[in-house]
């Protein structure tokens, strides 16, 4: 009994870290489905979230329920900001030139921050709002701030799927992640609807950085590239480009991830997310719900 | 002695049929024309026979050998060429180097010449070189060998294509859509060109072409392509008069040769 | 031998730079410190080379470099500490084994994943520098001496100019002859148009493979190089951020030119030193804010690099100098 109650707190735990990459992930495949590029800066935009967020309730003593929508909004805003001063310009560039800009806006997010007149490179103590309970069920313990998580995450998800499947933005998003001229030929606003992913996507992961502060309340300007390379690496998992896919995908990595810290060693953690990876690339490419299969 | 051989191609993409049940063969030194609407699957067949795209049915011969298991690279071991509809030159080499790299490609010298600089470096690369250049000299693009690919003008570039495909010495040219895009002039001198090449070279030659007047003056045969399937078959003059042929034209091409 | 006589002038400028910096080095115009920037601006040449060859030439995207630099510079140092090694003539064959390491992890991973699409095989590529830099904090798991997080420590102090600039002449040399031969053709031709590349008789997966396991051997070649120049090894020296730096070189330098990488690796050794030492301590942090706004701003100005396909008369780097 011990045994399964063990295993089911850690898959408990492993759907909340889950939760978080799955919002990032999102973001990920929106953004790659819509301009095939891998937003390097996304996990830094994540990281914006978390630090908007404890600026908010740190300094300004914001009440929680406006903490979630501001943050969003300013995440959004710099997700809008990127795409067009450094995206925009070089939409026509190689492909070898946008990956390096945007490993350079993401460079510039941590390190900016990271300047001591702002943030410094140190750990911040994240301030959660509230007190942290655990209510005891019969195999395992949740805690609030998982339940939280799991609510709007869910509840985001929820939206998400509204906009996607049930919004002409949303079908505006998909027929360009089809086929990008076609559909500016169809008179879609190329320019606002990438515009529209980025904002989006950018949302989500301004979420998910404050909910992985009040799960893991120790924020550092660094702290969303491993989260980043991993939601991107769900993502892949999942399906790039593909939705559900990413939810999927995040919520297995967070799983995996949860079980091989508890089970093996907390060190190879990470490690073992790229062996991961490296199966997904060699057996399937396009991911578990993928149809992305192309040919050299 | 049959070139080429093609039994039963079929191939389809996500439920369209590209290719549908296709059977043909082209004589040793014979031209064979192939033409069709857009969208009838020719530039497909091409892509079957070069093993770009596996059949999902059917098998194509060359010379009597099953091109099944072969992969593409060992085409221009074989002797099987092509050029691409929409161009596909070496951009940011130099016209001399888009018909050297071919060559060499067919053989060369090996990695411990090349990184020692010895002898079978230096003869490979001036063989190589002078191969090039008569080829050049006969396409009437002497004295552009240091220029970027991509700096010739449109007619030069399809001339450069044609030249890469000869450069292996090929005994099968697939050629796919020499004339698109050009103007009457350029017709007429393609026409000349391709012409010369079939005099000059000795080699079996199929061409995909939409411009009537240019299969109509080149082929031995010409094989008329629909939604995949061969609607007809037979000399440029019956081809010309076949009922199935107007009808999938609607007549207006017909007309201007 | 025809190697020498083919690069005259090549070889010349570089027996002319050897004896200027000896000259320099022994007359005590420079600090230990200096001269061992110096060094190691000679090691991220080299590096950087290899990713050049890897990703200038043959067009595939890289962004695990640091991976294999790392592999070069532990498999050295661990085989040196096994061997006993504490002098030059037992130390080269050191230095051609953590290449040939590199190299051959390279072909093991090449083998599978450069058939991926370039931002998939970016991303396996970033993936797996990672795990090498994983693997290299817990390496003191496996093998004690190799120091895991804490860091590798007691490399005997063995590359001096001469070897360190000798060494970056001759593989430039090697990589010179390779790029200005069939291979580098056929290389150029796939970074072009891959598809049209197999239609002319060149065996892409070959060539590719070739580019990435000379490139990965370079990078090996390099990390040797480091191990035995600062004597000292942690993990975090061989991280993204490294993998970064060589691109940055590549990339500014201009892909597809050796003469830029000789210039933009300098350059940029010069450049983050030069900050480092003239920038007051207070903005000291702002390096790093700098760097990556110069990066866009050279993507956006000329996002082939600077210096792209263009060698240089003057090294006698060109094709038959």
């Amino acid at each position: 009994m011990d045994f399964l109650s063990y295993i089911l707190q850690q898959f408990i735990n492993g759907l909340q870290l889950g939760a978080v990459y799955a919002l990032i992930a999102l973001g990920y495949t929106m953004v790659y489905g819509v301009l095939r590029l891998i937003n390097f800066a996304h996990g830094d935009v994540f990281m914006f979230g978390a630090f908007t967020a404890y600026y908010l309730i740190a300094k300004w003593d914001v009440p929680i329920y406006l903490v979630f929508p501001i943050t969003m909004a300013v995440t959004a805003l710099l997700g809008f900001l990127i795409e067009k001063i450094a995206y925009k310009p070089l939409r026509s560039a190689p492909k070898i030139a946008l990956l390096i800009t945007a490993v350079g806006v993401s460079l510039f997010l941590e390190y900016f921050l990271s300047l001591e007149s702002l943030f410094t490179p140190n750990y911040i103590g994240f301030p959660r709002p509230f007190e942290v309970t655990g209510y005891e069920l019969p195999l395992f313990t949740v805690t609030n701030v998982q339940i939280i998580i799991f609510a709007v995450t869910a509840l985001s998800l929820l939206l998400l799927y509204l906009l996607i499947y049930h919004t002409k933005y949303g079908r505006a998003m998909r027929a360009l992640s089809h086929d990008r001229e076609i559909a500016s030929l169809m008179g879609i606003p190329v320019d606002g609807i990438i515009s529209f992913t980025f904002i989006v996507g950018a949302a989500l992961a301004g979420l998910g950085g404050i909910l992985y502060g009040f799960a893991y309340p120790q924020i550092n300007v660094f702290m969303g590239i491993m989260p980043g390379i991993k939601s991107f690496i769900a993502a892949v998992l999942g399906g790039i480009g593909i939705i559900h896919g990413a939810v999927l995908g995040g919520l297995i990595i967070g799983i995996s991830e949860v079980f091989v810290s508890a089970f093996l060693s907390s060190t190879l953690r990470d490690g073992v997310i790229f062996f991961v990876l490296f199966l997904v690339l060699l057996l399937k490419p396009s991911g578990i719900f993928g149809k992305w299969i192309d040919k050299v | 002695m049959k070139a080429l051989e093609v039994r039963g191609l079929k191939k389809s993409f996500g439920g369209v049929q590209a290719v549908d049940d296709l059977d043909f063969f082209v004589e040793e030194y014979g031209t064979l024309g192939i033409i069709g609407p857009n969208g009838a699957g020719k530039t497909t067949l091409f892509n079957l026979i070069t093993g770009i795209y596996k059949p999902d049915a059917g098998r194509v011969t060359f010379f009597g050998r099953h091109l099944d298991r072969v992969p593409v690279h060992q085409l221009s071991h074989l002797g099987i060429a092509r050029t691409f509809q929409n161009l596909r030159l070496f951009n940011s080499l130099t016209v001399l180097q888009n018909l050297t790299a071919p060559i060499l490609g067919l053989e060369g010298y090996g990695l411990s010449s090349a990184v020692f600089r010895r002898r079978r470096y230096f003869d490979g690369e001036r063989s190589a070189e002078e191969k090039a250049r008569m080829l050049l000299e006969f396409f009437e693009l002497s004295g552009k060998e240091e220029l970027g690919a991509n700096s010739l003008p449109y007619g030069e570039q399809r001339k450069l294509e044609l030249a890469r495909a000869l450069s292996t010495s090929p005994r099968l040219l697939l050629i796919d859509e020499p004339g698109a895009g050009m103007n009457p002039r350029e017709i007429r001198d393609l026409l000349k060109i391709l012409r010369q090449v079939k005099e000059h070279f000795r080699l079996t030659i199929v061409v995909i072409e939409h411009q009537m007047g240019l299969i109509m003056n080149l082929s031995d045969r010409v094989l008329a392509m629909d939604f995949g399937e061969k609607i007809a078959e037979g000399t440029p003059s019956e081809i010309r008069k076949d009922r199935k042929v107007i009808e999938a034209y609607l007549g207006d091409e017909l007309v201007t040769c | 031998m025809s190697f020498f006589t083919n690069a005259k002038r090549f070889l010349l400028c570089s027996i002319v730079v050897y004896f200027v910096l000896k000259g320099l080095f022994l007359s005590g115009l420079l600090t230990q410190y200096i001269q061992q920037i110096i060094l190691f601006s000679f090691v991220a040449i080299l590096t950087s080379l290899g990713l050049n060859v890897i990703y200038g030439y043959t067009g595939q995207f890289s962004l695990g470099h640091a991976g294999f630099y790392g592999i070069g510079a532990y498999t050295a140092a661990y085989l040196g500490a096994v061997f006993q090694v504490d002098n030059v003539f037992s130390f080269l064959p050191i230095l051609a084994l953590g290449g040939a390491a590199a190299g051959i992890v390279g072909y093991a991973v090449g083998v599978p994943i450069l058939r991926l699409r370039d931002d998939f095989l970016a991303i396996a590529t970033l993936g797996f520098g990672i795990l090498v830099k994983v693997l290299l904090d817990n390496s003191d798991r496996a093998i004690e001496v190799l120091g895991g997080s804490r860091g590798f420590i007691g490399i005997p102090k063995i590359v001096n100019l001469e070897i360190a600039f000798f060494t970056m002449v001759f593989l430039i040399l090697v990589t010179r002859n390779l790029i200005f031969s069939r291979y580098g053709l056929f290389w150029q031709c796939i970074k072009d148009d891959e598809l049209a590349s197999t239609a002319f008789g060149i065996n892409t997966a070959r060539m590719k493979l070739m580019a990435f396991t000379f490139g990965c051997f370079l990078a090996g070649i390099g990390g040797a190089l480091y191990a035995y120049l600062y004597s000292f090894l942690h993990p975090s020296n061989f991280d993204f951020l490294r993998s970064i730096d060589f691109l940055i070189i590549v990339i500014v330098g201009g892909m597809g030119s050796i003469t830029g990488t000789i210039y933009a690796g300098l350059l940029w050794v010069a450049v983050i030193e030069g900050l480092r030492i003239g920038l007051p301590a207070q903005a000291l942090e702002f390096r790093w804010v700098l760097i990556p706004i110069f990066l866009v701003v050279v993507m956006m100005w000329k996002p082939f690099g600077l210096l792209a396909r263009k060698e240089s008369k003057f090294l006698g780097l060109g094709r038959d100098a």
